[in-house]
């Protein structure tokens, strides 16, 4: 399991990730408040919550898309320096993402896509295009299954279904295989077949000794892949417990009882 | 149907036409048969081609770099200063102190420190790139007319000196200028197709908010083009005053018009992500043969823009409906017409 670890100070009790009192505010809107939290190692986390209760914010914190207003970030117990902290910085400290919105330029060939952000290249910066679009193919066929007619390494992603970026972007996450990959509602566009592909892959996750953020509507498919549950409510961490000591039932409720309390929470402004 | 476009066009002649560029060479052609019709003395000659040669390559440097540009979804309006302040630069240097190969480098970087100026002001003033580098322009041009007192200069002295014949010579006929611009394009292609930048670039032109979570430094690479966009204009403006050995204020105001109609008759889409250099090197060839054969053919001369305007609609439209027919409204109506009856 530690063979796993690609980073020299990691030990196997050292999350990969850890967030620290972090907050985040978009001007007025308080999107985080006070958030501490920690994903371990081989670990699936199933991070569930009403919209807007501040999943994707966190996630974006996360990995380097926005800054946090107030906390700290820990990397394998390093500190992460929110400055220089981008997207760039969490692919070489191997953090994966599957975004909520689409990550993938419309007008760009899937091989493009695929690649976009670290190439292959030369040592001048030049592509090997032929290169990418073989690992791409490869992609396409063996990880996301394409049998799509007409669908090849040159189409815009602008042709494509909905169903069929979302393969895009998983494929891609697959493909860099990091040790830690975050899926923000992954399985929203896709039809239930494709939906088991996706939860096999979490489950390939675990097995590969690697960690997982799983963010998802659906309690049952949480429920049924994760070990811990993270639930979030406006902006706060409302619970964070081991699959095991809940049952579906008593999580249903649960989020049923956040719901319920949520009105009396608005009347009182 | 809907299946059928996914796959590469069956059609022959639907396949040649997505080859880049292929259409607008075809207009390009076509625009030469017809000038040999119409001003047969004149282009059925080498002569006006050697001039026309010699003439192209500025603007068509300029273009190149402005196709980058426009990729990321930018503009850049500032070139003809950068052009005039380079050709001035180099002009005085040769001028007042004798140098050529190092005013050639003074030249070139100072558009390039132009370029970075306009990189910074568009990206860390937040300014859009239209309205920031229209400012620029005049900027620019005012600081410029300052310095050089508003005086022309005049070097005809250089023809013959190496840098004058290593730029603007002639291989045999040929002038030596246009080899250059070539080999300006061959490097475009190669940055914009086949480099980590012009994939930035292109990806920076199709959606900011998705260039930013695949992790491309959205500044810095926006900074490296508007200085990029700055030396090309200042080798242009070179080459410029190495071809007619002088310098003048109103040097780049000329190709203001030219360069950004060329851009987009070569087929580059204005909404940005997706650019065609071989477009653009024939849609700079095409605005200069359409001055120089209405000129030649006896058409008045205020007659060359409204040329230049008929042709701009007809290859964008062309380009659109290369493409993709039904993004033309007009196409589109007359095709569904055709299918009902
Ligand atoms: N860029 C932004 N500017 C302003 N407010 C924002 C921005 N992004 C998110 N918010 C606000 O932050 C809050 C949390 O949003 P977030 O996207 O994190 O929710 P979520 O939990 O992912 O919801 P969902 O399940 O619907 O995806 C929302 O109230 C939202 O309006
Ligand atoms: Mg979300």
């Amino acid at each position: 399991m530690s063979s796993q670890a690609t980073s020299n100070q990691a030990t196997p009790s050292t999350p990969i990730v850890r967030l620290e009192n972090v907050g985040k505010q978009y001007g007025k809107v308080v999107s985080l408040k006070n958030v501490t939290l920690e994903i371990g190692s081989n670990e699936i986390v199933g991070l569930i919550g009403d919209n807007g209760a501040g999943k994707s914010t966190l996630i974006k914190v996360l990995t380097g898309v926005e800054p946090p207003s107030s906390g700290t970030l820990y990397v394998r117990g390093q500190k992460i320096d929110a400055a220089s902290y981008t997207v760039k910085e969490a692919h070489k400290l191997r953090i994966e993402t599957v975004y909520q919105d689409s990550s993938l330029g419309e007008k760009q060939p899937l091989w493009r896509n695929f690649f976009v952000g670290r190439p292959l290249t030369n040592r001048l910066g030049f592509i090997d295009v032929k290169a990418e679009k073989r690992v791409a193919d490869q992609i396409m066929r063996s990880t996301i299954g394409f049998r799509g007619v007409g669908i090849s390494v040159d189409t815009p992603v602008s042709r494509l279904s909905g169903g069929e970026r979302q393969g895009v972007a998983i494929g891609r996450a697959m493909h860099f295989d990091s040790d830690l990959i975050v899926l923000d509602e992954p399985t929203v566009a896709l039809a239930l077949k494709e939906v088991q592909k996706v939860l096999d892959f979490i489950r390939s996750i675990k097995a590969g000794g690697r960690s997982c953020i799983y963010i998802e509507h659906n309690i049952h498919h949480v429920h049924e892949v994760c070990d811990r549950l993270v639930v979030m409510d406006r902006g706060e961490v409302a619970l964070d417990a081991p699959t095991s000591s809940m049952t579906y039932i008593e999580l249903t409720d649960f989020l049923m009882s956040l719901h319920s309390r949520r009105p009396a929470a608005g009347a009182s402004h | 149907m809907a299946h059928a476009d996914k796959s590469a066009p069956s059609n022959p002649v639907a396949a040649f036409f997505k080859i880049e560029g292929t259409a607008i060479a075809l207009v390009f052609a076509l625009l030469v048969i017809l000038f040999m019709l119409t001003a047969p003395r004149a282009f059925l000659g080498y002569r006006v081609y050697m001039s026309f040669m010699a003439n192209v390559p500025p603007p068509m440097i300029i273009a190149l770099g402005l196709t980058l540009v426009v990729v990321a979804g930018e503009m850049d309006l500032s070139f003809p200063s950068v052009v005039a302040f380079a050709s001035y630069v180099f002009c005085i240097l040769y001028q007042d102190y004798n140098w050529t190969w190092l005013a050639l480098i003074a030249a070139l970087a100072t558009g390039t420190v132009m370029g970075f100026i306009n990189g910074l002001v568009v990206t860390k003033l937040g300014i859009p790139s239209l309205i920031a580098t229209l400012a620029m322009l005049f900027l620019w041009g005012g600081l410029l007319t300052v310095i050089s007192n508003g005086a022309s200069l005049a070097i005809p002295q250089i023809v013959g000196d190496p840098i004058q014949v290593v730029f603007a010579g002639r291989l045999g006929p040929l002038p030596v200028q246009f080899f250059w611009a070539l080999g300006v394009a061959v490097l475009v292609w190669m940055i914009l197709n086949r480099h980590r930048f012009g994939e930035s670039l292109l990806f920076i032109g199709d959606s900011l908010k998705v260039a930013k979570v695949v992790g491309i430094p959205i500044e810095r690479e926006k900074i490296k083009l508007f200085t990029l966009m700055g030396l090309l204009s200042a080798f242009a403006g070179v080459l410029l005053t190495l071809e007619t050995t002088t310098y003048f204020a109103q040097a780049g105001m000329g190709y203001l018009l030219i360069v950004v109609a060329a851009v987009f008759i070569g087929g580059t889409s204005i909404f940005g992500g997706s650019g065609k250099i071989v477009g653009t090197v024939f849609g700079s060839l095409i605005v200069a043969i359409i001055e120089a054969g209405l000129v030649a053919s006896g058409v008045a001369g205020f007659w060359t823009r409204f040329y230049i305007g008929l042709v701009f609609i007809v290859s964008v439209t062309m380009n659109a409906a290369i493409e993709d027919p039904d993004k033309v409204p007009l196409l589109k109506d007359l095709r569904a017409r055709v299918k009902r009856y």
